[in-house]
């Protein structure tokens, strides 16, 4: 028996990538990281900023994100995502502005305690980056 | 009768004005091409926005306090309508089939008692509504500098849209943007996007998923990020339309132009042979007569 399902990554603009051949999926999902494997059972959560890793029979994937939404339903995993970078292209100095721009917001004063949080997670995973 | 000279001068005219708004007209097929490719690569993300978001409000266990975005304030005092046009003209009747749209919402609005206040999006609806409704114009956004349509700016509309709502500015909001449906055809669209409609297919209800966290956190999550998108997808749809209008439109005026140059044409042949006509009675009147 088969153990691989379909993953697939859109993003506003387009249909980020798409793949049938994916063994095991790790999210950062909301509360905590989650591996999900096949026939997991139909779940929908959103993730905070962190790595996507994918493995598949043809190689491992991993992408950055900072925010996003996970849907499982029949062995089909949906993750809507507005920011996502793929790690083995995207270049250094890209993941720097980024840190910028995460450190910037977080010096500002009237954020709540989610944004905070949210901020400090990416500034966490960007620094584990650089 | 216009003398020959005249004539001339004008089919030079017709003529350089048909050959720039063929080359709009090509441009504006290009920018079609690659519009279309994005109003569709872009609709996986919104139809899947759409899909969770009905699964979850289908899950929702207390109807009576999910966030506002849903459910609605309560009331329809005020509407915010939110007219999305182009910056650019030349585009046959693009704009105004939006403004028309729009201003019958209004009027139907104002007929029922009720406020409304406009944000615009896009100069050209700014210049077209200013004049009648210029003190109910709250915001006037343009994306000038941005080349394509892109997210960031989506979400700016977005961000403000809400900000609003939050501020209890209005009740209900409205977007209008013109869909796309072919190169010919685009079909202004008045689409409420505060509180949500959810009448269409309620067929798969029967799912059942695991949240994490739960429903009422997802979704007052989700939300805000589906008005992005609905606003995201109005204003991909409204690029595509927008290029197929002009396209439409210039194809339409070289065709008229094209036309001109032919009735000119005959006109200065036929004013030329009669110039010469003339010219031959004189001579052979003059002949004669020695």
């Amino acid at each position: 028996m088969s153990e691989e399902f379909k993953v697939e990554i859109v993003n506003p603009e387009k249909s980020f990538l798409s793949k049938e051949d994916v063994t095991e999926v790790v999210v950062p999902a909301f509360e905590g990281e989650m591996g999900i494997l096949k026939d997991h059972i139909s779940i929908i959560s959103f993730l905070k900023p962190g790595i996507i890793t994918i493995h598949s029979k043809s190689g491992e994937g991993k992408f950055y994100v900072e925010d996003g939404i996970v849907e499982f339903k029949n062995n089909n995993l949906s993750i809507l995502t507005s920011s996502i970078f793929n790690l083995n292209e995207v270049e250094k100095s890209k993941l720097q502005d980024l840190l910028k721009l995460a450190k910037e917001e977080a010096s500002k004063s009237e954020v709540n305690d989610q944004t905070k949080y949210l901020v400090d997670q990416k500034i966490e995973v960007l620094k584990s980056l650089n | 009768m216009a003398s020959l000279d005249d004539l001339k001068k004008r089919i030079a005219s017709v003529k350089s004005t048909q050959k720039i708004t063929k080359a709009m007209k090509m441009v504006a097929a290009a920018k079609l091409r690659k519009a279309q490719e994005s109003a569709e690569k872009g609709r996986p993300y919104s139809e899947k926005m759409n899909n969770i978001i009905l699964n979850l409000s289908n899950g929702i266990s207390d109807k009576e306090n999910t966030s506002k975005l849903l459910s609605g304030t309560g009331n329809d005092k005020v509407h915010l309508c939110v007219v999305m046009t182009s910056d650019r003209g030349l585009c046959g009747g693009f704009n105004s089939n939006i403004i028309k749209k729009a201003k019958s919402y209004f009027s139907k609005i104002s007929a029922e008692g009720k406020e409304f206040k406009i944000i615009t999006v896009g100069s050209k609806g700014n210049d077209q509504l200013k004049r009648v409704y210029g003190e109910k114009i709250i915001e006037n956004i343009s994306f000038k500098e941005s080349k394509n349509v892109n997210y960031f700016d989506a979400n700016k509309v977005g961000k403000m849209v809400i900000e609003k709502f939050e501020a209890g500015e209005f009740d209900v909001c409205t977007i209008f943007y013109n869909q796309f449906k072919n190169v010919i055809t685009q079909i202004p669209q008045a689409q409420q996007i505060v509180p949500l409609n959810n009448e269409e297919d309620e067929n798969n209800s029967d799912e059942s998923y695991e949240f994490e966290p739960d429903e009422d956190e997802i979704l007052s999550n989700l939300l805000p990020k589906n008005i992005s998108t609905q606003i995201f997808k109005a204003m991909l749809e409204n690029s595509a339309s927008e290029q197929g209008s002009r396209m439409s439109a210039m194809d339409n005026a070289t065709r008229n132009a094209g036309e001109m140059v032919d009735k000119l044409t005959i006109e200065y042949n036929r004013s030329r042979q009669a110039a010469i006509t003339k010219e031959l009675i004189e001579i052979i009147s003059g002949a004669e007569s020695l």
